[in-house]
């Protein structure tokens, strides 16, 4: 496929976008690197190319566009807005021990799509817009809500302190589950002993001391019981057809009330979905979708993937991510509810290419 | 002719000698201390070339040395997908040091990992920035935070005198080699968790994209491998 090819297919989808009432815009390609890192971690810098600027000093080649789409936003957008985007992303791959057979392609197209609204149907007018263009390839389309993990998090009767641990770590599935663990058994008194060694380094005493007060008081918390371990691990194991698992999320919303809200919200979701010409039947809902992708999405999460092609990432991704706009906005002193995803019209070309140039 | 590829100076090099003196084959540098040039008795079609340790991952992946003596934290820093390009023949049992994790001793509420991790956490919400590793090994470290689902720091470049970093306010922890942890101790610092990030030592490699394998054979096969 030439890239001439993927062009074409990238402004089809653009088209689609456009007449779904978005406005054009063109992130610029180099990106100040300090905001990338702070919000993605050190694991932005094993995927994106890093530069130097005398002046400007560390610069990345843009290895998304959500980042200055929302920036942009808040600096200027007026409410509600849609934006779309075509250009090329740039990711460098990290061979572990051995050298893949076929190395993925270290730039290529995205076609995205942003909605920044406060209107609760945003999460569908999204999916069904993706939905809808990518119809003809026949994707295997899954959602997933981490706002239904995180409100059940949230009711777990646990400290504070022991919630705010879990959810920080609802997206590394290992370390939750061992803090889970340990919170389920009983604490244990730990001791500190005094060293000799002389105070070194900017963490300050006061900051050690604060820590190991909240240790102390854990230690006195009584283990949570095993029935909310069962319960959150059925809910993260929640795998179906749509309609299967809101049924399933409902029984399970007797068991823990505080995630009826979500279900709710869900139901309501995935009426709207149908409305809009979406067989939610066959739409996969994977509970723990969200858990496995970025780590700013905080609401509905979605993928098309291609059947059979295991080894290609999802043609399409995206998400709810109200969290991150809050963060990108505290500076212009604006918050604004975003919901967005992308399609990578290389794979879609792969595919052959055939999509809807109108949205419905 | 086998080219191959010994470090230039130091102990790392007279270990080397010594351990290729023990299997019968004699290594010298020719002519005078200054000079990076080598010989080879005991042998035949054997080359020698004295390089810096840190180029000789480089010279392995591109086929211009045959064997290469190299311990294995360089190999697996700067060769991403080592195995696609190298080959180990045999660990050479010196040049051994550990790549580790190391915070201030004064911090008694850090002994593991997890601890770690929460402390990260706290202080990118005290500090409002990522805790700061300093370390030159920045795709080892990073890949085995990542695998330990570590979040919250950033790394820091540090090319030398990386110990000093804690204490300068340049970094919170450090991760690099240490052999006996003297260093360590000297600057307040200790070691966390119980498994080094890497085990490291003095290796015999063989590049896969040098080819001669016959000869090559010959040639492990006299020094017993």
């Amino acid at each position: 496929m030439s890239k001439r090819e993927k062009q074409a297919i990238g402004q089809q989808i653009l088209a689609a976008f456009r007449a779904a009432g978005a406005e054009e815009v063109a992130p610029d390609l180099l990106l100040p690197a300090e905001t990338l890192l702070d919000l993605y971690g050190e694991d932005i810098r094993a995927r994106a190319y890093v530069t130097q600027d005398p002046i400007r000093g560390e610069m990345m080649l843009r290895p998304d566009f959500t980042v200055p789409v929302v920036q942009m936003h808040m600096a200027s957008g007026a409410e509600p807005a849609r934006y779309c985007y075509l250009g090329e992303v740039f990711r460098k791959q990290d061979h572990g021990e051995t050298r893949p057979e076929h190395p993925r392609d270290n730039e290529y197209l995205q076609a995205g799509f942003e909605l920044f609204a406060r209107d609760p149907d945003a999460d569908a007018e999204v999916f069904a817009l993706f939905h809808h263009i990518l119809a003809p390839l026949k994707l295997r389309a899954t959602m997933g809500d981490m706002d239904l993990l995180m409100d059940a998090v949230r009711a777990l009767p646990l400290s504070g302190a022991r919630r705010a641990a879990l959810l920080h770590h609802i997206w590394r599935p290992r370390r939750f589950a061992r803090l889970l663990g340990r919170f389920a058994a009983p604490a244990e008194a730990r001791g500190f002993p005094e060293t000799a060694a002389p105070w070194t380094g900017l963490r300050s005493p006061a900051e050690m001391q604060a820590r190991i007060d909240r240790l102390r008081a854990d230690a006195a918390e009584a283990p949570l019981p095993s029935q909310w371990v069962a319960r959150l691990e059925r809910l993260f194991s929640i795998q179906a057809p749509a309609p299967e698992a809101l049924r399933q999320l409902r029984a399970l919303a007797s068991e823990i009330p505080d995630i009826a809200e979500a279900v709710d919200r869900l139901e309501r979701n995935l009426a709207a979905l149908s409305a809009r010409g979406v067989d939610v039947g066959a739409v996969h809902f994977d509970a723990s979708h969200g858990r496995h992708t970025m780590e700013y999405y905080d609401g509905m999460t979605f993928s098309f993937a291609a059947a059979g092609r295991e080894d290609w990432p999802p043609v399409a991704s995206g998400g709810r991510y109200d969290a991150l706009a809050a963060v990108l906005g505290q500076a212009q002193g604006r918050s604004i509810p975003a919901v967005g995803g992308i399609i990578r019209p290389g794979l879609v070309c792969e595919l052959g290419g055939q999509i809807l140039g109108k949205a419905a | 002719m086998i080219r191959l590829g010994v470090p230039s100076k130091g102990r790392l090099m007279e270990q080397t000698f010594d351990w290729f003196a023990a299997r019968g084959v004699r290594l010298s540098r020719s002519g005078s201390d200054r000079e990076y040039a080598g010989r080879v008795d005991g042998a035949e079609n054997v080359a020698l070339v004295l390089l810096s340790a840190g180029e000789i991952p480089r010279e392995l992946m591109a086929g211009r040395i045959h064997l290469g003596v190299t311990g294995t934290d360089l190999i697996r820093e700067k060769l991403p997908g080592w195995r696609s390009h190298v080959e180990e023949l045999a660990p050479m049992g010196f040049g051994h040091a550990d790549l580790i994790l190391a915070v201030p001793a004064c911090w008694s509420d850090c002994d593991s990992l997890d601890d770690f991790a929460t402390i990260a956490r706290d202080f990118r919400a005290e500090h409002g920035f990522r805790l700061r590793i300093a370390t030159k090994y920045h795709r080892l470290v990073r890949a085995w935070l990542s695998a330990q689902e570590v979040a919250d720091y950033q790394l820091v470049d540090s090319q030398g005198a990386t110990e000093g970093t804690v204490a300068n306010l340049t970094a919170e922890a450090i991760a690099d080699i240490t052999s006996s942890g003297e260093t360590l101790r000297a600057n307040h610092l200790k070691i966390i968790g119980e498994e080094p990030i890497l085990r490291s030592q003095a290796t015999l490699l063989r590049s896969l994209a040098a080819g001669d394998e016959a000869e090559l054979r010959d040639f492990a096969a006299r020094l017993g491998l």
